[in-house]
């Protein structure tokens, strides 16, 4: 909270609560708790990285909610060209 | 027309679901329908003190059961609404001691004498929580808006769609509509637009509350009671009226455009 919020008298622990109240029920609802989330994450890095070259600490998974329906998304970036560029010796 | 199962539940314990049973019983009441509370808190009877009743209990809910006494001899009669009925909890049993089947043969002896039955669930989602749900045609889910609670509530949601009962209704308790107006509290809308049901009551944190049940007589009794002025108005939508939510929390009086105009920088 900055000096001109705490002015007016503004504060947002409710928009943190309904944040963390989002995060949690998306989880729940899911029944993957934010550990085995990153569990998951850990083996399919391992296996995409069988098949082709990404660099593990851009891979992004999340829990998302539209209406009734929970998505799993990862975003997976494949490391840059030049990397993958085999020596051509 | 035989009665309704009203089913009133929470998941978190400590929401006021006792205090909701015991003054939407009072307000359908009042308003001439017989009504029945029905305690189903095996073990942790509460629902006998929150209504003034609690002297004249002799017989209880698994009495009737076990089969040691009549329906009608657990009943007791408030005097101030003869229309109002409690069967009590048992004090020294646990949850197991009642089934779902037990419950859904209890209602079904209940309904042609009465209008409503309301059924007080316990904390949990067990046995308790099981037995409570199954006789209901309606399921009422009262949380606060608290991260805890509102949690809790999804999570029973989930359960009584899985018991194939109606989506529940939401009632939502305690809430300071000063607090959501300056940004401590979730709102009305941030609630529901979380759990995604419909809302059938907002009832504002009100010391009425505990002054009644200080008394055994609930707020719902109370015409200047802000809480039972809300319980009432859940009331009036069981029965199918349309009442409008009051909005104190979007602060549409002087004081709340003012501290709006404030905060926007002058901007509203």
């Amino acid at each position: 909270m900055n000096f001109l919020q705490r002015l007016r008298g503004e504060s947002h622990s409710a928009a943190t609560a309904k944040n963390r109240l989002q995060f949690v029920l998306v989880h729940d609802r899911a029944d993957l708790p934010p550990g085995k989330l990153e569990a998951l994450k850990d083996d399919l890095i391992e296996v995409l990285s069988r098949h082709v070259d990404i660099d593990p600490r851009t891979v992004q998974i999340s829990l998302t909610r539209e209406r009734n329906q929970q998505r799993l998304v990862a975003d997976i970036l494949l490391a840059p060209a030049r990397a993958r560029r085999r020596p051509l010796n | 027309m035989p009665a309704k199962v009203v089913t009133i539940t929470s998941g978190k314990g400590g929401v006021g679901k006792t205090t909701a049973t015991a003054n939407i019983g009072v307000a359908l009441a009042a308003g001439g329908a017989r009504v029945v509370c029905l305690d189903a808190d095996i073990g942790l009877r509460n629902l006998d003190v929150v209504m003034g009743l609690e002297n004249r209990i002799v017989y209880d809910l698994v009495d009737v059961v076990e089969g040691r006494c009549k329906l009608r001899q657990a009943m007791i009669r408030d005097k101030r609404l003869p229309e109002l009925h409690l069967i009590p909890a048992a004090q020294t049993r646990d949850k197991t001691a009642v089934s779902p089947k037990d419950m859904v043969r209890l209602a079904d002896e209940l309904r042609p004498d009465f209008d409503w039955i309301l059924v007080d669930s316990p904390a949990g989602i067990e046995r308790g929580f099981r037995n409570a749900v199954a006789p209901a045609d309606i399921v009422l889910i009262v949380t606060n808006p608290e991260v805890s609670a509102v949690r809790d509530a999804d999570r029973i949601i989930g359960l009584v769609e899985a018991e194939e009962k109606d989506p529940p209704k939401l009632v939502l308790n305690r809430i300071k509509p000063e607090m959501v107006r300056r940004g401590d509290m979730l709102a009305t809308a941030d609630v529901l637009e979380v759990l995604a049901i419909e809302l059938i009551g907002v009832v504002p944190e009100d010391d009425s509350i505990l002054v009644a049940s200080n008394h055994g007589a609930p707020a719902a009794l109370d015409p200047k009671s802000r809480a039972g002025r809300a319980f009432r108005d859940i009331a009036h939508r069981l029965n199918g009226e349309t009442v409008p939510f009051e909005d104190g929390e979007s602060g549409d009086g002087l004081f709340g455009r003012l501290a709006r105009l404030v905060r926007s920088g002058g901007q509203a």
